[in-house]
């Protein structure tokens, strides 16, 4: 099924530097911020130039609705410069447009018969399960039983973000910093193993956005436990919108479109590259 | 304003197409653009067997272009007749499927089994750089336009299986391009469609790897036009059937360079992943030219190159 995509010019409401040398980027785009969903995620030109040629794609980090004429809709996007493309992004200045197309690809599904929700984040990781979050807490608030977890990983303290944000929204937060500057010192996959054994027996389900390696070591710590993981995949995009075939990955029902298949997938279906 | 053209026995309201492989079946652009608005579409390329395509990574970004190397995934002749022709049918713009070949036979059985309603044109994708002609000619390597009498051959075999019209789309990667289009011209192709992607690579220096797992792909889009537009302008000259101009058209006034060498209509790639509505802006764009310096005709443009 192919649902709605929107091609708009969305002003630049803000665009600046939060620490650690990542950047928030706000969108004003209604139709988009009224439709999207957790794990989906936007196309964007950085410029109308030829070079960098390809949009960029973007998890939404979060999400303002649209309350009518004064209060339009907006997506915020939580990004790294990883490259050329999202440095150049950094010094475009608010008030100016960018050309976007979203929503795009299958967000996650949230599992509401699920008592449970382990959220994990490496990195830049963390910017879609903000969103999501947002919306499992909603979930909460009619079924307050529920229980959602928040892991962060990040190489040190300064790059972990958004701690307050989820303790604001009532979850359970742990940290783990690969030098120990902040939380467990180790990989979040590590401290995942560490405290699996807290929900060995409620019905749990992992929603997870980092580094391959990360989901690698996920995908597997989910098997051993019989745990279902959601993992939201990274690649190189040409058109974002299924058409190219170019953002391929390897699944258990043969290849399939990180873009239009995913980005979010089942972490048991993927099957990982040797190296 | 008249900018109406013909390829063969196909009329085309507008000289503008959009690229094999850049529209997927159009199910995904006609929710974004007005695909009747096209002069014609021409289909990802239909193989006779399903192909799954080549390891990822497939893409990848250069100066101005990408590369890739996608290895002509489809889901084969049978699939696309059920699921993908019912759809592209009803659009009010006439289908061109371009059609890959792993040996003569399997191009006229596809040309034979493509000879349905609805379907206006075959484009003959005799270019694709990761498809080998070994099983045509006994060659390792090479593609079969960039053999004339390769190109012949499978031309031929497809024009005694079909009587819709046949655009021949050749790579560029050869020596002498006017060469191949003869013999293309000459086994009965009603139209020429170049260019396809260059060969190219890129390197990973940190990790010292090819940046595509197939090592080298086509290069394609801004990058390629200078060279793209030098070729359709030598084929032009070279042969009497129409020339369909392709190769990094970005704008209008890309594609009004390319009519102006010699191009009866243009194809638009790369540019459709960039941004969907480029087609459809440049034929809006190619109207405003001839409206601003008075030209109602658009055959009056084509090859109006001053030398």
């Amino acid at each position: 099924m192919t649902s709605k995509i929107y091609q708009k010019n969305a002003t630049i409401i803000d665009n600046f530097r939060i620490n650690g040398g990542y950047y928030k980027l706000i969108l004003a785009t209604p139709e988009i911020a009224d439709r999207i969903i957790p794990g989906q995620f936007v196309h964007i030109r950085i410029n109308d130039k030829t070079d960098p040629l390809l949009r960029r794609p973007f998890s939404v980090h979060r999400v303002i609705k649209n309350k009518g004429k004064f209060n339009k809709g907006q997506i915020e996007i939580l990004y790294g410069i990883v490259g050329r493309g999202t440095e150049i992004l950094s010094k475009v200045s608010p008030k100016k447009k960018l050309d976007i197309l979203g929503p795009l690809g299958n967000g996650f599904k949230i599992g509401s018969e699920y008592s449970t929700h382990i959220l994990i984040a490496g990195g830049m990781g963390v910017a879609p399960l903000m969103f999501l979050a947002e919306r499992l807490s909603k979930a909460k608030a009619k079924n307050p039983k529920q229980k959602i977890v928040v892991l962060i990983g990040a190489q040190t303290k300064r790059k972990i973000f958004c701690e307050k944000e989820f303790k604001k929204l009532g979850c359970d937060i742990r940290i783990s910093t690969d030098d120990g500057s902040n939380g467990f010192k180790g990989r979040v996959t590590s401290q995942l193993t560490q405290i699996l054994p807290l929900f060995k027996n409620q019905a749990s389900m992992i929603y997870a956005c980092g580094p391959e390696a990360m989901h690698r070591a996920l995908a597997l710590i989910a098997r051993q436990n019989n745990i279902r993981a959601q993992i939201s995949l990274e690649t190189y995009m040409a058109c974002g919108f299924g058409v190219c075939m170019g953002c391929t990955t390897n699944t258990s029902g043969g290849y399939k479109l990180v873009c239009k298949d995913g980005p979010v997938f089942d972490a048991n279906d993927i099957v990982w590259p040797q190296n | 304003m008249n900018t109406a053209i013909s390829l063969g026995t196909l009329r085309l309201k507008n000289p503008v197409l959009v690229a094999s492989g850049t529209f997927g079946y159009a199910e995904e652009f006609k929710n974004l653009i007005k695909v009747e608005r096209l002069g014609a579409l021409v289909t990802k390329t239909i193989t006779l067997c399903p192909r799954q395509g080549n390891l990822p990574p497939r893409i990848a970004e250069t100066p101005s272009g990408m590369l890739n190397s996608i290895g002509l995934e489809n889901k084969g002749l049978d699939n696309f007749i059920k699921e993908k022709l019912p759809h592209l049918k009803k659009l009010d713009t006439p289908i061109v499927v371009s059609i890959a070949g792993e040996s003569l036979n399997e191009y006229a059985e596809l040309a034979k089994k493509l000879s349905l309603k609805g379907i206006s044109a075959l484009e003959l994708n005799l270019s694709c750089p990761n498809i080998k002609a070994a099983k045509i000619k006994n060659q390792r390597g090479t593609l079969i336009s960039q053999d004339a009498s390769a190109t012949y051959k499978v031309i031929k075999a497809v024009r005694r299986s079909t009587k819709k019209t046949i655009i021949a789309k050749l790579t560029p990667n050869v020596g002498d391009i006017s060469l191949i289009a003869r013999a293309a011209e000459d086994a009965g192709a009603d139209s020429i469609s170049l260019v396809n992607t260059f060969l190219a690579m890129s390197i990973d220096i940190k990790s010292k790897k090819p940046k595509l797992a197939n090592i080298t792909g086509g290069l394609s889009g801004p990058a390629i036009k200078p060279i793209a537009l030098r070729m359709v302008w030598e084929v032009a000259r070279a042969v009497k059937i129409p020339v369909v101009g392709c190769g990094g058209i970005m704008t209008a006034s890309d594609a009004i360079e390319f009519i102006i060498a010699g191009a009866r209509a243009v194809q638009i790639g790369t540019a459709n992943f960039v941004n969907p509505k480029a087609a459809t802006d440049i034929i809006l764009g190619i109207k405003d030219y001839m409206r601003i310096n008075k030209i109602t005709n658009i055959n009056k443009l084509i090859g109006s190159l001053k030398v």
